[in-house]
């Protein structure tokens, strides 16, 4: 496929990809040097968005909330403004940003650098999950120092005028810091409890200021997406989905990867890049955007284009592209467990629905898997799911209640046979 | 700063702690306090004591508990003494499916302990990992001392093991 690794992938296959040199020798930083030499001011911040409008970028990091409207909320004026990127990678299924931040660092600095300058935000913050402390941190942290060495960042870079200051956060393990306002939080050296909305991070944002916060992923697509244009960018894609986007691949597949595709691509297409199959055997289901997102049944899935409608039309969502998928003989009675655990023990606890939910639907699965359910425990499940969902500050609620909602209504015969068979599962 | 309690903390902390300030505002060293308790328990061997936090506090002109807050909040901070080498087993979803029950179980065999302790030698801590680790191509994984070390097989952990075991 020839749009295979069109934008954030692009030079992850040259050797030692990650350094400033590689990425200058592929035209890396001529997008941002071009802004700062063409007496950059409010006019072509205007132009900027307008650009990422027209390419109809979506946010990568699972909403898919347009890009360019998103900067379009940022007020004017002068007043302290900030850009975050959230490299809180955690949703489960979900490994590309960290294939970035190891391989093409200088993709997102140069893009946080041109987003600060369109937002006219003077200073970034790069929050990195704390779990990258080893891996990943060093490796921005070096392309942060090089960057500044060649005299892309600063103050009145270049002799344009334009500052553009940008540091490096690391996290300490807690998956609700994904969310923006949790991150916020996090970034201001508290619990990372999600803030109440309105107002949005865009008026009241970090430290009280105005504040973008936009996926890894995103922003490290910005220059390639000015560099070539809007049309380039969305003649990949579908019309409503236009671009590209990661797919991280996994479960139970003979080749799990990470691939930089067109997004609309059949289900069919993606799963043959995977490998098929692990051993030849039947496709049962698919997890089909993190776990946050509605399970798939085989035969829904494989009609299927991977794309905000059509997942969203077959009951599910893209989320973050991360692709779990699952084979025939696994109980989905013991995954859902393994689900919900995640979200009981990961619940900030501000919410009360979220904080008790989440454990009374664990503690329902463990029992059930315990042999010690019962058939009223299933209509439990979903009642305490349905009291989850909508009633709380965050999405984290709705993303705990969704998996519990959709592994009931595609298999329930499994979840009904172990209650009656006294924990024995009838799928393995 | 506090000059005097400045001076108890080893030096190369107190710059790494200075370090993480400079990336905030005047003021906003509450900021700070992720990247100076990543700083406090790795010079403390993997975990954080009251006295630390305190002196922390101190440091930052913040009441102790801001300091307390963050640490028992956020996963990777250990207020109780661990073993040395940290194994974290990815147990999430495309981990499950790959296999980390038997990993963790081999895991807790070969050591004598279950997740969430220490070796009584000191050498281990197998933290009980909640989390996925966003390495779920290579499934399944684990993380040792913040190491990723993927597709695992009993033959992979048990020489990462005996490599440890060595040191």
């Amino acid at each position: 496929m020839t749009d295979e690794n069109a934008v954030c992938f692009s030079i992850i296959d040259q050797p030692e990809s990650w350094k400033i040199q590689t990425y200058m020798s592929s035209g890396g930083y001529l997008t941002w040097k071009q802004i700062l030499q063409g007496q950059p001011g409010n006019e072509t911040r205007k132009k900027i968005i307008e650009t990422i409008k027209q390419s109809g970028l979506r946010g990568r990091g699972g909403a898919g909330f347009p890009t360019g409207l998103k900067w379009s909320f940022m007020p004017e004026g002068d007043d302290q403004k900030y850009i975050i990127c959230n490299s809180d990678e955690s949703e489960p299924g979900t490994c590309h940003d960290r294939e970035i931040l190891k391989l093409n660092p200088h993709a997102l600095i140069e893009g946080m650098a041109i987003s600060g300058f369109a937002m006219n935000a003077t200073v970034g913050y790069n929050y990195v999950r704390g779990e990258f402390i080893k891996e990943c941190f060093p490796r921005i942290e070096a392309a942060l120092i090089e960057a500044y060495a060649h005299g892309i960042l600063g103050e009145n870079i270049l002799d344009s005028g334009v500052n553009f200051d940008l540091y490096n956060f690391l996290g300490a393990g807690a998956y609700i810091c994904g969310e923006e306002t949790g991150l916020i939080e996090s970034l201001e050296g508290k619990q990372g409890k999600p803030r109440f909305k309105p107002p949005f991070p865009a008026n009241f944002g970090l430290y009280g200021q105005p504040t973008t916060v936009n996926n890894t992923q995103t922003l490290a697509s910005i220059p390639k997406i000015i560099e070539k244009g809007p049309k380039w960018y969305a003649s990949m894609g579908s019309e409503k989905s236009p671009g590209t986007i990661i797919f991280s691949v996994s479960g139970h597949v003979n080749k799990p990867g990470n691939f930089e595709l067109p997004l609309a691509i059949p289900f069919d297409v993606l799963l043959d890049k995977a490998g098929g199959v692990i051993d030849g055997k039947k496709l049962k289901a698919v997890i089909p955007g993190g776990s946050s997102t509605k399970v798939l049944k085989a035969d829904v899935i494989s009609e299927c284009t991977m794309d905000y409608e059509s997942l969203q039309d077959a009951g599910s969502a893209l989320g973050t592209g991360a692709v779990v998928v699952i084979a025939e003989g696994t109980c989905m009675v013991n995954l859902l467990k393994r689900i919900s655990q995640f979200y009981y023990t990961e619940s900030c606890g501000q919410c009360s629905p979220c904080r008790e939910g989440t454990g009374w639907m664990y503690k329902i699965l463990e029992r059930i898997t315990q042999g010690q359910g019962t058939q009223n425990d299933l209509s439990l499940l979903l009642d305490v799911a349905g009291r989850i969902e909508g009633t709380t500050i965050c999405a984290f609620g709705d993303a705990s209640a969704w998996p519990v909602q959709s592994f009931l209504e595609n298999f329930y015969e499994e979840f009904e046979y172990m209650v009656k068979n006294d924990g024995k599962s009838l799928a393995a | 700063m506090n000059e005097k309690k400045l001076q108890e903390l080893p030096e190369k902390v107190r710059k790494e702690i200075d370090e993480w300030i400079s990336k905030f505002p005047e003021g906003k060293q509450r900021s700070a306090i992720i990247g100076s308790l990543h700083a406090l328990q790795k010079a403390n061997n993997g975990s954080l004591t009251t006295e630390l936090m305190d002196t922390l506090a101190d440091y930052l002109c913040l009441p102790k508990m801001y300091i307390y807050e963050m640490a028992t909040f956020y996963s990777m901070f250990q207020t109780k003494a661990v073993g040395k080498h940290e194994i974290s087993v990815c147990t999430n979803i495309s981990c499950m499916l790959s296999g980390s029950d038997k990993i963790v179980q081999h895991i807790e065999n070969r050591l004598n302990i279950k997740l969430g302790e220490s070796t009584k030698d000191g050498k281990f801590f197998l933290k009980k990992e909640e989390e996925c680790l966003a390495a779920c191509t290579g499934a399944p994984m684990m993380m040792v001392n913040h190491q990723y070390i993927e597709n695992l097989t009993i033959d992979k952990v048990d020489e990462v093991i005996n490599q440890l075991e060595r040191d």
